[in-house]
């Protein structure tokens, strides 16, 4: 082991120095500069993402016997994923002084979940994977239930405890039976193994790989592994749901890239069948579910599962096309994501959750200029040109139509159009709909700022989609 | 800079970039406002400018030409091979000319009578023309996708918004109708897509394609198409639209958006999949007398000014899917080039004339709230002025001689006369069914004793209204006298349409 290794990993070290930085420095804070915090962990995202840009890896690294790797996918990830906590943690900051939850967890949680998020980004061998699993998923339980005294987060976070840690045990089984049979853990190894002994492509294999999927589909949230997935992102407070919903499913591509292509690419005639009917099946129940949905959170809940079912059908291609447009894909989602999320949060104040559908109503009387930044999101989430998502959608089901599913993709673009529904019936609330609180947004000035800028970015990529496009197949091409 | 090599992207950009400016304006707490005002102006010149800039385009058109003019391209999405690519020829420069033309009318046409966000209510119609613009103009096909879809966002808000009672029903089922037709289009675009390695229309045309392949594309396109024009059985969502839309929508949905599926028709499925076409002709031209025919009883029956327009709308719209399909039933000659330019004539003219039709509507609408045919009777007496117009354009609508209802209408009658006489014997049916549900609107509204007080109320049209409408009714008389310009516009693009088509893809 040498001191090269150490300066590849950098950035996870760094970001654990910081973690223990804040820790510490947050306990110096009382209750009322509690928004020190907050500007600490800022600071300490933005030194993330000097130290990202720094390390500009040209090609794979694999460091510390095999076990951890630096490319440019875990560049581009990483830096996403640090990004997407920084808008998390701003939109959040004042609902949660408003609400009394203010408290130095949240961030140090936060920070700490990213950790996780990024050792998966660069997991090379299971071991790690699971690792970085499993400080993500602990963050995130202890995250839904900070509010401690809310009876419906600490349900939700039993829940999440619960089906997680189920789902864990099955990801680290399925990782045994793979040990077992291919002598390995880390990806390339076994990679090489499958293809030296064709043999040990048979059942023991597949039992394994089973239970891998198992766990991949849960930490997707793609059904039938998706239960959990909209109880948690309506008992959660919202900025818990805003966290769970975007940089965590930067995570669970690299979970699926890592483990499925590079580990068991080998394998993708056996997978891709097993991926295609949970693809379809997410596509169909969270777009059908999502119509009946009240309460915004949970509607979104079940559009994430809609938009995973998008991604995995990208991903069940197995092309080098498929896993770019999976990779942009899920990019831009989570812009979008963390716009609307962000949304719901601003129409939120002191004691009062705009979590409920009707919440929206009237919203271009309050806020013209907001209820445009919501119409941007929504149509992008929809699929509606010329905002991104639908650059989105288009190159998924081209590499669908490429891998020869032309049927498929007739389903896609139906399946969408279900989903168009409950998508315009925000924009049908917010426009249509006298407002019955005529209450006046409040907001601060660098959350307005932000939030306009993430939605106006669903428009802007969506106009000049391509340099995001080209660098996803450079990355994975 | 030289503006002709970009007159395009300007008629696309420039009222985009006023209905930005409009919304950054915003509404003020107040419509009568000195703001109020301002923004009206800005709409108002937007739009007269980019008119003026399509006239540009008209002068620099070469009708002897017979490739694609005012071509612009340059690279979109690189690792897709898009191109944001440009160009008009016969067939669309008369359609974004109507819009063009028509968008100014409809700005004039709701200056004041709209009290509820008119700042928003002007950006989405300036939106929408550069939209609908973009569609005639766009040579690729992802970018006419892009367009295609976009322009549903302006109209979703502006029927939902400032609609009448069932506005959120019929702006849903509009939305949700039209998307679905279009998603299937989609995927054919991205299936040729995979056959060309672009979305190049012209490399699309040049693909061979199996029967089986046109077979499917065919009807993917025909879903996106037929929902727009619309044909019967999927035009269930253009009553409800239309009696929901206000006035100006109403008019552009008439006008110019209906138009887009012949277009779409004319454009991609007759040229691309032209076996396939051939194939399911048959079908075509009878869903397109069901239209004639059916939705011409259906129209008879109606109560409500507006779904009896909307209704006469299809049945006119019929004419142009069985002037374009017509082509098949030919053993060769004149009439295949006849049912065609018929077809896009009869487009420009419903164009003039719904949309004239739509304003008198609606101001009778601005005065009685109220678009019963019941309610009303005797307006002649009180508006003869209006009446005047009233009973010009429904006399275009029933396709009278002089008129441009009759030109497109005729041609398309004499066409379908060569190819089989029941077709023309269906069609020729409905001048008489046109006539009779037009003229007898006109007879219980207009004419008559003065049915109640609030029609003795009513005042004459205001100078606004009367120059909107007088700028119709001379378009509409000028395109019946003479036709010319306009058929010689389209001839040569018609021609090199009907010759590609000939050639087999198999």
């Amino acid at each position: 082991m040498n001191l090269m290794d150490y300066v590849v990993a950098a950035p996870e070290i760094t970001l654990l120095g910081l973690i223990c930085f804040v820790l510490i420095a947050d306990l110096f804070i009382d209750d009322e500069n509690r928004v020190r915090t907050f500007w600490i962990s800022i600071l300490a995202l933005g030194t993330m993402l000097l130290v990202l840009n720094a390390i500009v890896p040209d090609a794979r690294s694999v460091i510390f016997s095999g076990s951890y790797v630096s490319d440019p996918l875990s560049q581009i990830l990483k830096i996403a994923a640090v990004i997407f906590v920084a808008i998390a943690f701003l939109y959040s900051r004042d609902y949660l002084r408003a609400n009394e939850i203010h408290k130095g967890e949240f961030y140090l949680l936060g920070l700490i979940g990213l950790l996780g998020m990024m050792i998966m980004m660069s997991a090379n061998s299971m071991l790690t994977m699971y690792l970085g699993l499993e400080t993500l998923a602990l963050s995130m339980y202890a995250l839904v239930a900070i509010d401690r005294n809310n009876a419906t987060s600490a349900e939700s976070a039993m829940k999440y405890f619960i089906l997680g840690a189920i789902a864990s045990g099955c990801l680290l089984y399925g990782i045994s039976w793979i040990y077992g049979v291919t002598g390995s853990l880390e990806f390339h190894e076994m990679s090489a193994a499958i293809t030296a002994d064709p043999s040990l492509n048979s059942l023991p294999l597949w039992f394994g790989l089973a239970f891998l999927i198992v766990g991949i589909g849960f930490k997707f949230g793609a059904v039938p592994f998706h239960m959990w997935l909209p109880d948690v992102y309506q008992g959660a407070r919202t900025p818990v749901t805003l966290y769970i919903a975007t940089a965590p499913k930067l995570a669970a591509l690299a979970l699926f890239l890592r483990i499925l292509v590079d580990g068991l690419g080998g394998l993708h005639d056996t997978w891709a069948a097993m991926i295609m009917i949970i693809a379809v099946l997410s596509l169909l129940v969270g777009n059908f579910v999502a119509i009946a949905q009240t309460n915004i959170k949970r509607m979104l809940g079940y559009s994430t599962i809609a938009h995973v079912g998008f991604i995995l059908l990208a991903l069940f291609t197995g092309t080098k096309q498929g896993n770019a447009v999976a990779l942009f894909y899920t990019l831009t989602y989570v812009v979008a994501a963390a716009g609307a999320f962000g949304m719901i949060i601003l129409l939120s104040r002191r004691g009062y959750d705009a979590e409920n559908l009707s919440d929206f109503r009237g919203l271009n009387a309050r806020s013209p200029w907001f209820a445009l930044m919501m119409m941007f999101l929504m149509f992008s989430m929809a699929g509606v040109p010329p905002f991104v998502g639908f650059f989105a959608k288009l190159n998924v089901i081209s590499a669908v139509v490429d891998s020869g599913f032309t049927g498929l993709a007739v389903l896609m673009v139906l399946a969408s159009v279900v989903g168009a529904y409950y998508y315009l019936r925000v924009i049908w609330y917010m426009y249509f709909e006298d407002a019955e609180d005529k209450a006046v947004l409040q907001a601060s000035t660098d959350m307005r700022v932000v939030l306009s800028l993430n939605s106006v970015a669903v428009l802007a990529l969506g106009i000049v989609p391509g340099w995001l496009l080209v660098r996803c197949i450079q990355i994975l091409g | 800079m030289d503006f002709s090599q970009h007159l395009l992207s300007i008629l696309i950009w420039l009222p985009i970039i006023g209905g930005a400016a409009l919304i950054a304006i915003g509404d003020g707490s107040d419509s009568s406002s000195s703001r109020a005002g301002l923004m009206r102006i800005v709409a108002l010149t937007t739009s007269i400018v980019t008119f003026l800039f399509s006239i540009g385009l008209y002068v620099g058109f070469d009708n002897a030409f017979t490739d694609m003019q005012f071509i612009e391209k340059t690279p979109w999405v690189d690792s897709l091979n898009v191109f944001y690519s440009l160009g008009v020829d016969g067939i669309s420069l008369p359609l974004i000319l109507l819009t063009t033309f028509i968008t100014p009318l409809v700005v004039i046409s709701s200056w004041d009578t709209i009290k509820s966000r008119p700042a928003q209510y002007f950006a989405a119609f300036l939106i929408l023309e550069g939209l609908m613009v973009g569609v005639f103009s766009a040579l690729d096909a992802l970018l006419f996708y892009v367009f295609w879809e976009s322009m549903l966002i302006p109209m979703f808000l502006i029927i939902g918004i400032w609609g009448g009672a069932r506005r959120v029903y019929a702006t849903l089922k509009f939305f949700l109708y039209t998307f679905l037709g279009s998603v299937l289009m989609l995927v054919a675009f991205i299936y040729l897509y995979g056959q060309t390695g672009s979305f190049d229309l012209f490399d699309f045309m040049g693909v061979p394609l199996t029967l089986g392949a046109q077979k499917y594309i065919f009807i993917a396109f025909l879903l996106a198409f037929a929902v727009k024009v619309p044909m019967w059985p999927v035009h269930t969502w253009l009553p409800d639209a239309h009696v929901e839309a206000p006035t100006g929508g109403s008019v552009i949905l008439a006008a110019i958006m209906l138009k887009m599926g012949g277009y779409g028709f004319v454009r991609l499925s007759l040229p691309i999949v032209p076996d396939g076409s051939e194939y399911f002709s048959g079908m075509m031209i009878a869903l397109s007398l069901i239209a004639i025919v059916y939705i011409g009883f259906v129209a008879l029956m109606q109560k409500d000014m507006k779904k009896l327009i909307a209704y006469s709308s299809i049945a006119h719209m019929g004419f142009v899917t069985l002037g374009l399909f017509i082509l098949w039933s030919f053993d060769g000659g004149m009439g295949a080039g006849l049912g065609i330019t018929g077809g896009l004539i009869q487009m420009i003219s419903h164009g003039l004339i719904s949309g004239a039709m739509f304003l008198c509507v609606g101001v009778l609408y601005d005065r009685m709230h109220s678009r019963e045919i019941s309610d009303y009777g005797g307006v002649a007496n009180t508006m003869p002025m209006y009446a005047a117009f009233m009973v010009l354009f429904a006399m275009a609508n029933a396709g009278l001689p002089g008129t441009s209802g009759f030109v497109g209408e005729f041609m398309v009658i004499i066409a379908s006369f060569k190819a089989n006489f029941w077709y023309a014997f269906l069609a020729a049916g409905t001048l008489i069914l046109g006539a009779a549900y037009t003229l007898w609107m006109v007879k219980r509204v207009i004419y008559g004793e003065v049915a109640n007080d609030n029609v003795a109320a009513l005042k004459d049209l205001n100078s606004r209204e009367f120059i909107v409408l007088a700028i119709l009714a001379v378009s509409v008389l000028l395109v019946g006298l003479w036709p010319a310009p306009l058929v010689d516009m389209m001839s040569v693009t018609v021609e090199q349409l009907i010759e590609q088509v000939g050639h087999s893809k198999l």
